[in-house]
């Protein structure tokens, strides 16, 4: 964990509430891990806002944001040459185990995804169509589709869902997901989305046998585990337990989270 | 020369006046991974409570104006999981550690004093201000008989200096600090958090699931300068003075006020190094202003 001032050399506008901005630090990049997260300033507003990293490429790291509230509108407005203010890296990440790994994420709960998926398939191999990552995104509509390109990129397939039937499938995630593990084997399923989603995909995967990590979201203050905000509840051995999300998290075994 | 750093609080020899405050800075192990403890004047942990505690739940935060409120709940491990699996790293480093304890009865303080003083803590702070937790809180604080009933029952079964950490949310500072000093308090510590509110206008519910929670950060400076001020004119004990201090020069308008020695809490969470940070800060203020000593700061503003 460092703080480290970086330079924004990339900016991009997804979707009409989604951006994608790319800085550089080569500190940050040499930590990085798919499911870890930094905490940004956000100019005048006092906390940091907790955002999962969407990839690494070299020095650059790129993270994918939904505008929420007046943190992410200072971010969004960052132009090429601005400097942030970053704490990183922060969290756990994803273990990615060997074998065939299912990645399921809903709507802004997809770019740490993609990370993780860019992680496994250089872990693999180079061909798209023998990568050992399969996606299935889940939208609420066609303008709120992400990154479906790019997932396209390093994974087999890559599944589109919207709530509306505006694009690919109409429905869920927990339809496509349903028949995946019926057709194969998945050494493990990893999660990031809304906790109705999450609560889903754990439930089915966890009827297939199949491992399942899930990647939380929770409001945060210091990101590094001190001040106790972010905390999730946890069963392990039939006890409960206050797990941190942004120390112990953000991704956690879906058998101990309490959804 | 480098200006005398040094404060003595109630006996405790502090190598500088910058404290962490109680809830923001864990059991040090987090930022213990960004700088070496040992440059801290001290650190007073996560508050305790005699028996674990899962807390409030989520979400316990929500940002304001230069500020945050948080209502944790005063989750903890408990004291004995404290003195066994945390004190002995605290212990590693050459800072000064404060144990903050919260009781839901009397008995609970005198016993919790009891087993930390044993384990070789440096000083006690109570916390008799948390606006969190319905029992072994803010209801201890706000009345002069019941902080004095919990100081007197500290002090006969501590053998550390006892603080007393001050509720904002009372009338009148000034008679609860007496009430504390006249009770054989050592020193007190404040301001705890202000108690506060937001309530998200879209769904019409409260952001915390506490519904309410304690307001710190930036925004509450300058209360706290104030307070500490009025307390500073009515005791003689020292005082810890916290409440929104980020910088060298918020730590020097405190001290002035009438603070001996200052915690930094909220400060953390934006800038790791905001403790160290602020030491530096003070210690350039004397230099330039070439006084010798922070103790010299102490109750130095020229009132109007």
């Amino acid at each position: 964990m460092q703080q480290v001032l970086c330079r924004v050399v990339r900016r991009a506008q997804l979707a009409d509430d989604v951006v994608a901005l790319a800085f550089e630090s080569a500190e940050l990049a040499r930590t990085a891990r798919a499911g870890q997260f930094i905490g940004v300033k956000c100019g005048e507003n006092l906390l940091r806002r907790p955002i999962s990293i969407c990839d690494v490429t070299g020095d650059e790291l790129t993270i994918v944001f939904a505008l929420k509230g007046a943190g992410t509108q200072f971010l969004a407005e960052r132009k090429v040459g601005d400097v942030l203010d970053v704490l990183g890296t922060l969290g756990n990440g994803f273990d990615i185990p060997e074998g065939e790994i299912l990645v399921v994420g809903g709507g802004i709960g997809s770019p740490p995804l993609l990370s993780a998926a860019k992680t496994a398939q250089t872990e693999s191999v180079n061909d798209v169509a023998t990568s050992r990552v399969t996606a299935i995104l889940g939208f609420r509509s066609k303008p709120n589709v992400i990154l479906a390109r790019e997932f396209a990129t390093v994974c087999r397939e890559v599944y589109i869902t919207t709530d509306d039937g505006t694009f690919g499938r109409h429905g869920t995630v927990a339809a496509p997901l349903e028949e995946l593990l019926s057709a194969r084997k998945f050494a493990a399923v990893l999660a990031c989305g809304p906790r109705p989603m999450l609560r889903a995909v754990a439930e089915v995967a966890e009827r297939h046998g199949v491992t399942c990590q899930v990647s939380l979201e929770e409001r945060m203050a210091c990101g590094v585990g001190a001040c106790l905000v972010c905390v999730c509840a946890t069963r392990k051995d039939g006890e409960i337990a206050n797990r941190r999300v942004c120390r112990d998290g953000p991704v956690l075994d879906s058998r101990e989270v309490i959804l | 020369m480098n200006p005398d750093m040094r404060v003595t609080i109630a006996g405790v020899e502090f190598k500088n006046p910058v404290v962490t405050a109680s809830g923001t800075f864990g059991f040090g192990r987090e930022y213990g991974e960004f700088y070496d403890l040992s440059e801290l004047g001290g650190i007073c942990v996560k508050g305790l409570t005699p028996l674990p505690r899962l807390g409030n739940a989520t979400p316990r935060v929500a940002e304001t104006p230069s500020g945050m409120l948080n209502a944790v709940g005063l989750q903890n491990p408990g004291v004995d999981a404290f003195i066994a699996n945390e004190l002995p790293n605290l212990r590693k480093f050459d800072t000064r550690v404060i144990a903050n304890i919260s009781g839901g009865t009397v008995a609970e303080y005198g016993e919790m004093c009891e087993k930390l003083s044993a384990a070789g803590v440096d000083m006690i702070e109570l916390n008799v201000s948390c606006p969190n937790v319905k029992a072994g809180g803010l209801h201890f604080g706000t009345s002069t008989e019941s902080v004095s009933s919990v100081v007197r029952e500290a002090k006969m079964r501590s053998t550390v200096p006892i603080i007393v950490k001050l509720s904002p949310n009372v009338t009148s500072i000034a008679d609860i600090a007496r009430a504390c000093e006249d009770s054989g308090a050592d020193a007190l510590s404040l301001i705890n958090t202000i108690l506060g509110m937001r309530i998200d206008t879209r769904t019409r519910r409260p952001v915390l699931a506490n519904n309410v929670g304690g307001l710190s950060g930036p925004a509450i400076f300058p209360v706290a300068v104030r307070m500490v001020w009025q307390t500073r004119c009515a005791v003689r004990i020292p005082i810890i003075g916290m409440g929104g201090i980020a910088t060298g020069d918020n730590a020097v308008e405190m001290l002035l006020a009438g603070a001996n020695m200052v915690a930094v809490g909220t400060a953390s969470f934006v800038d790791p190094l905001a403790p160290l940070k602020v030491r530096d800060g003070i210690e350039k203020y004397l230099r330039q202003n070439e006084i010798g000593s922070v103790s010299e700061l102490c109750g130095g503003v020229l009132l109007n």
